[in-house]
């Protein structure tokens, strides 16, 4: 093992391709957080009333509760007054009309990381809602979309619009209290996805929303609404990358989906921010709320995610099995390589009677990278034959590095079934010796093994996206082996 | 027989695995179209040599050389000697679970392919050649589609290993106790693999403990390896008379077993 050990340091020359910064001049307001910084952000929105109260509800909220430390991950305290909480490209302040009115520069940087918002170079089969900083920048196919009835838009255009939908809906998954991060979110929060889709339609294209920071000293604050009406369906799929900084950014977006009635929701996340370099200097934290609730009988929440970047991850996707028969899903991949380290897993809450849940997390740890799944099932009284079914699998690569499972199960019905599996195991050097023995490289087999170890979780992406989440995990394992 | 160059030649081979000599000089030469048997009591370092030839680093090499095609051999990375044409069909064969056996030899193919400047073969193409193979070791095609020797039973394995060789077509085979935890069927079925296999332009290398493969697997020179020594070389025949006196024979202390037989 001492041979493939030594090779896993190869990982560590590996480029993050994304790392770009974007020359475009922003509009910055001043560090620091307080209910003045958080009076601004509204107005800069321009935001009813309502949402003002709850932001600084939220906020004087946040001020009473510490800083959670339960987790395994280490870091050092965060300045909270440090941080930039609002920051948007100058050219986006009278928000443009059309796609030729966006600066060439946003559009630039978009097609760089691969995703063209020009109309006639619109990813086939994809709309997607650009994130830069802390506003949305543009939105494709939402005509289209509108056809059908569906809303599609940034979140601030949705409060500018929507806002009886937003009032309605916002905080109804994870309210302005659950926990220091989601509170400070709903202090702060500045631009995200909004989504809706009406009663018994099938949502044609694949939604996304590519999140990507690009000024330093910025926390990037999202907020995410999806939101399925009775009969629908939608699957949606986020992608988020950073520029390379020597300094840590703050990345604490919390996303919520409503399924109501026989609605089916499929969320993917494709996480790439930047992991901080070979010495575990810089990179994203990424602390998320992610959080589903199943409020209809027989409705259905699927939660896919491959998380190949930050510094430290620590989100938890989770599903409230509240309609009888709901179904909620965790498919995860988590990669940590150098000094990354990544506490994730899900949450999944049993109220109705024959709600299911599935959980299958992969963690592979390579060079001193900690990797932990975290996760808790939970079957209330009321939820009669409720089923849960997890598997947890662990790979590692050298002996630096870490895995780690913790698994709660709180069962308060007796006609429960929970069922939980978990293996860790190590690449080992008879496999990679048979690999090339049969003419493969080591990297080629490294790479064929970490995938086939993933097939699970990447078979569960759009299949656009699968792709891409295999690229990604190559790319990572690049100059894994020697 | 010994016309041309040889494809194989290993001359004074020195290996240890850490600080333990398990090779104390074996000479060999192999050329295309000859089979050779390589037996020897347990421990005698018989896997040893096929591993050190297919290039596994924790076999250390501390003199010696092994030439293939004139080539030097212990320059050259596994993965390239496995490109190159030389093929071990493995003892224990490893599980790679996720990755379907499928994939994994459309991988290694093209792999071979590519370096020999060929073109990949279309998925239409591939299944064709893999289904002819597949029949010649009589395996059933669902195990195509599982991860590779995930969950296999022993002879399934070795049968696999088989299948690939096939599909791979290399020049040089080493089958590193093949024979071993099979039946007679099994065994029949892998020989016959084998022997669809020979060549004039192929050479074949068959390590074993038992003499009972070689009534399928007719092998062209026999070779006792003792304690890191090739002790006795001949024909047929000396797996014959090996199974009838056993390894004590060759293992007693005499005159043919003297230093004077090394170069």
């Amino acid at each position: 093992m001492e041979n493939a050990a030594s090779q896993v340091k190869g990982w560590v020359d590996q480029e993050y391709r994304w790392g770009f910064v974007s020359p475009v001049e922003a509009d910055t307001i001043p560090k620091g957080l307080n209910e003045e910084i958080i009076r601004t952000i509204s107005a800069r929105k321009h935001e009813p009333g309502f949402l003002l109260e709850r932001r600084l509800k939220a906020y004087r909220q946040w001020l009473t509760m510490v800083e959670p430390r339960w987790s395994t991950v280490c870091y050092n305290p965060i300045d909270f007054q440090d941080i930039v909480y609002y920051s948007a490209p100058r050219s986006m302040k009278d928000r443009p009309k059309s796609l030729g009115e966006i600066d060439p520069e946003l559009l630039r940087t978009y097609e760089r990381l691969g995703i063209p918002l020009r109309e006639q170079e619109f990813l086939a089969g994809v709309a997607v809602d650009a994130v830069f900083d802390s506003v949305s920048v543009a939105t494709t196919y939402q005509k289209e979309l509108a056809k059908v009835g569906i809303l599609f838009c940034s979140f601030s255009e949705a409060v500018q619009h929507y806002p009886r939908l937003v009032e309605k809906y916002l905080g109804t998954v994870v309210p302005y209290n659950d926990n220091y991060f989601a509170s400070l979110n709903s202090a702060v929060f500045t631009d995200g996805s909004f989504c809706y889709i009406p009663p018994g339609v099938r949502c044609p294209v694949e939604l996304s929303t590519y999140f990507r920071i690009n000024a330093e000293n910025t926390g990037q604050f999202e907020r995410t609404l999806v939101i399925a009406d009775a009969g629908s369906y939608v699957s949606y799929l986020e992608g988020c990358t950073a520029p390379r900084r020597d300094t840590n950014q703050l990345h604490a977006a919390v996303v919520e989906l409503i399924a109501l009635e026989d609605a089916e929701i499929r969320y993917a996340t494709v996480q790439n921010w930047y992991p901080g370099d070979k010495e575990g200097k810089g990179g994203i934290y990424n602390f998320v709320t992610k959080r589903g609730l199943c409020a209809g009988n027989n409705s259905r929440i699927s939660w896919t995610q491959v998380e190949t970047g930050s510094a430290i991850t620590w989100k938890y996707p989770s599903v409230i099995l509240k309609g009888d028969n709901s179904v909620g899903q965790f498919h995860g991949v988590a990669l940590t390589n150098n000094f990354q380290q990544a506490d994730t897993g899900t949450k999944m809450t049993h109220i109705g009677k024959n709600t299911r849940s599935t959980i299958v997390n992969k963690g592979i740890s390579a060079g001193r990278g900690q990797n932990t799944y975290r996760g808790l099932v939970k079957v209330l009284k009321t939820a009669e034959n409720a089923r849960n079914f997890t598997q947890c699998d662990s790979l590692l690569l050298g002996d630096r590095c870490g895995a780690h499972t913790f698994p709660y199960i709180e069962v308060k019905n007796p006609t429960a079934r929970v069922e939980h599996e978990a293996s860790t195991s190590k690449i080992g050097e008879d496999q990679l010796f048979y690999c090339q023995q049969r003419g493969l490289s080591r990297e080629d087999a490294v790479s064929m093994i970490v995938n086939g170890f993933c097939r699970e979780v990447i078979r569960n992406l759009p299949m656009e996206f699968a792709v891409e989440a295999q690229k990604l995990l190559e790319i990572s394992l690049e100059g894994s082996v020697g | 027989m010994k016309n041309g160059s040889p494809m194989l030649s290993i001359e004074n081979l020195h290996s240890a695995i850490g600080e333990k000599p398990i090779l104390r000089g074996v000479d060999l030469v192999v050329h295309a179209g000859e089979v050779h048997a390589i037996m020897g009591p347990n421990g005698s370092g018989k896997s040893t040599l096929a591993n050190v030839i297919a290039g596994r680093e924790e076999f250390r090499v501390t003199a010696g050389a092994i030439r293939y095609d004139g080539r030097d051999l212990l320059a050259m990375p596994p993965e390239e000697r496995a490109r190159e044409g030389i093929f071990l069909a493995f003892q224990n064969p490893v599980e790679i679970p996720g990755v379907s056996n499928l994939y994994f030899l459309k991988a290694a193919l093209n792999a071979v392919r590519k370096h020999r400047g060929l073109q990949e073969l279309d998925v239409v193409e591939f299944r064709d050649t893999v289904l002819e193979r597949l029949r010649l070791v009589e395996m059933s095609e669902d195990l195509l589609q599982r991860a590779v020797n995930d969950g296999f039973s022993g002879g399934e394995k070795k049968r696999n290993e088989i299948l690939q060789l096939a599909v791979l077509e290399p020049r040089l085979a080493i089958l590193d106790e093949t024979d071993s935890g099979l039946d007679i069927d099994a065994l029949k079925i892998v020989a016959a693999g084998v022997n669809a296999y020979r060549s004039p332009e192929r050479a074949i290398v068959v390590v074993t403990h038992y003499q009972r493969l070689l009534n399928h697997i007719v092998p062209d020179f026999v070779h006792v390896l003792v304690e890191g020594r090739i002790v006795r070389s001949g024909g047929r025949d000396l797996a014959l008379e090996l199974e009838e006196r056993g390894y004590g024979w060759v293992q007693s202390p005499s005159a043919e077993v003297g230093e004077e037989a090394r170069p």
